[in-house]
């Protein structure tokens, strides 16, 4: 008997695990076209149909859509390195190292260090176009102001995985960074007007309780602050972008679609 | 022939002149957005610049700048964020002449008619993600992420740098104190960002690419964007090397460089240099002129200008909009203003109370 594919086929997607799964065929008509748009939960981030302006890549660069893949694959290679990881300080930099020498094709730490860089620069692109293209122009405007947030916690989550291999260049940088938040006005005990909060000779803000000891979580980097930044970065600031994300795209439906000439 | 490209490039590299000269470019570009976007303009220019770059990778010291694997993504972003901002402006230039002819943006004909997303956009969307999925992962076979000695509190590198996207407020710690470089900056930067809608809510410039139309709101954008952001991003990575100094590109990064430190604060120029009187006990006295001075800055051109040319922005936006625009807009000038200052005058702090940690 021989193998006919067509029969086989038929066999496939006229079955009932395969009519469970897609409620569409795949002819090209626009009946099964807005079908394969709307019975796809993925999909159905987009509507059905958008202005044929918006579908341009020269209009939107792709560069939104774009952050928004490349943080998947930051949480798939992220999710994968956590298996290997461990944020304590007895542990963390041995299995940075033990993921480059152990792991055969090991490139998934090079995959999430450099996903992050693009990821920085894709959602800096992003927020050019839509300037440029006067995109956060009524009514859009509180849709900007989510995405000004997403751009922060994008370098936060960027800010806080710089600190887990826990090398030089990692203490130092989160060292160099953190150093600003001894200075923050009255939260800061370098700051000005952190003198005036204090009852007689008590100190209400020192560097015990300054801005900086919430962030570290210690005085200097230390483990506390290894801690910190592994939850910031796996769970914290990843559940807040989620939820952000969500109410970025749900706004851009609701505020009218791609922005098009009034 | 070559060392003397690089000695005469090293030599007139200096904050000042880079900040400058892309200001005046900057400047320039936004001037004449149609020569500079035609193709015998930005072509040779590209040329130039990809030029510059692919000589400098014959030098050593330059080289290890820039393929130093963190340095790399920053490098990438100077080419992407220099091509679209072309691309961006180029497209702007055409709408403007449809503009002028009458005629509707070109974004507008094909905004009224609409495709279905399956498979017009979602193709779009797979190719570029297959694109950059590739590009990822030759990116990472080919460059080891970096790991250095394991994390030791008492040896501190030297440089040591913040993050490559941090590395513009560290760039700022040279001007300003880190209470404004490490604090006020960012606040201000995210606060005017999110403030930007509701204050430019001229519906000129919606949803299509445009620039005579809103010639004010992209100069600054792309002012800040560029001389106040990347700028300075690039200044952190690539240029300043042990204890923070300044070395040209071509420059080994020596950490004996020498460097006079002679700042004088603006008290000391008063009371010290002209007055000859020596400096006042009290802090408020001390500080006074340069209170006046931030006080005149902050307060006289918004008052000014609300009655003179910006009296129809100030009626269009209603006062309060008037006041955070007009303050918004004084800090991004005082930013570079600062710096300036201390280029051409070694001011160290125009309002110092160190008693208070409060120095501007």
């Amino acid at each position: 008997m021989s193998f006919d594919f067509n029969t086989f086929k038929q066999v496939v997607t006229k079955g009932q695990i395969w009519k469970s799964m897609f409620r569409h065929g795949y002819t090209t008509d626009d009946r099964d076209r807005a079908l394969a748009v709307l019975t796809n939960v993925f999909f159905h981030l987009h509507p059905v149909k958008v202005r044929k302006s918006g579908a341009r890549f020269g209009f939107t660069w792709c560069a939104g859509g774009l952050s928004f893949f490349v943080f998947l694959t930051l949480v798939v290679s992220g999710i994968l390195l956590m298996f290997y990881y461990r944020p304590t300080v007895e542990y963390a930099y041995n299995d940075i190292v033990a993921l480059r020498e152990h792991i055969p094709f090991g490139i998934m730490r090079e995959l999430h260090r450099w996903g992050a860089h693009a990821m920085v620069i894709t959602v800096w692109i992003h927020m050019l176009r839509v300037f440029m293209t006067g995109s956060y122009k009524p009514p859009r405007e509180f849709n900007w102001v989510i995405g000004v947030t997403l751009l922060v916690l994008t370098m936060l989550l960027s800010f806080t995985g710089y600190l887990l291999p826990w090398d030089q260049l990692a203490i130092w940088a989160i060292t160099v960074g953190s150093n600003m938040a001894r200075a923050t006005p009255f939260f800061g005990h370098e700051g000005p007007g952190a003198f005036l909060l204090a009852i007689g000779d008590i100190e209400l803000v020192h560097s015990g309780d300054d801005a900086r000891f919430a962030l570290l979580g210690g005085r200097f980097v230390g483990a506390a602050a290894l801690l910190r930044f592994y939850i910031l970065h796996c769970v914290a600031i990843p559940a807040v972008v989620v939820i952000l994300m969500a109410v970025h795209f749900w706004r851009i439906r609701k505020d009218g679609g791609i922005s098009g000439p009034l | 022939m070559a060392s003397l490209i690089k000695q005469f490039v090293n030599s007139i590299c200096s904050p000042v002149t880079i900040f400058t000269f892309g200001t005046g470019f900057l400047i320039l570009f936004l001037s004449f957005p149609k020569q500079f976007t035609s193709k015998w303009v930005s072509g040779p220019l590209a040329i130039l610049g990809i030029g510059f770059f692919l000589f400098g990778l014959t030098d050593p010291h330059f080289r290890k700048i820039v393929t130093t694997p963190d340095n790399v993504p920053i490098v990438a972003l100077l080419f992407l964020m220099a091509y679209f901002t072309w691309y961006a402006v180029r497209k702007a230039v055409r709408n403007d002449e449809r503009l002028a002819q009458g005629k509707a943006p070109i974004e507008k004909e094909e905004s009224e008619q609409k495709v279905l997303v399956f498979p017009y956009l979602i193709f779009i969307e797979f190719v570029v993600a297959l694109f950059y999925a590739i590009m990822l992962v030759i990116w990472s076979l080919a460059l080891k992420a970096p790991l250095e000695d394991p994390a030791n509190p008492t040896i501190s590198p030297n440089p040591s740098k913040a993050p490559w996207y941090f590395l513009g407020l560290q760039e700022l710690l040279v001007y300003f104190d880190p209470w404004i470089a490490g604090v006020l900056v960012p606040t201000l930067i995210i606060v005017g960002l999110c403030a930007l809608p509701y204050l430019d809510r001229s519906t000129k410039g919606s949803g299509y690419y445009s620039f005579r139309q809103r010639r004010v709101w992209v100069t600054g954008f792309l002012f800040c964007f560029w001389m106040l952001w990347i700028t300075l991003i690039c200044f952190g990575t690539f240029l300043r090397g042990p204890n923070w100094n300044f070395f040209g590109p071509f420059e080994a990064w020596n950490v004996h460089k020498v460097v006079p430190l002679v700042n004088v604060n603006l008290s000391d120029y008063i009371f010290i240099k002209w007055l000859g009187i020596g400096l006042p006990k009290q802090w408020f006295i001390r500080e006074a002129p340069g209170f006046l001075l931030l006080g005149v800055f902050f307060f006289v051109p918004p008052l000014i200008a609300a009655k003179t040319f910006c009296r129809k922005a100030l009626q269009e936006m209603g006062a309060v909009r008037y006041v955070v625009a007009a303050f918004l807009l004084l800090m991004m000038i005082a930013v570079p203003a600062k710096m300036y200052l201390r280029w051409a005058f070694n001011l160290k702090y125009l309002i110092a109370i160190p008693e208070f940690f409060f120095n501007v």
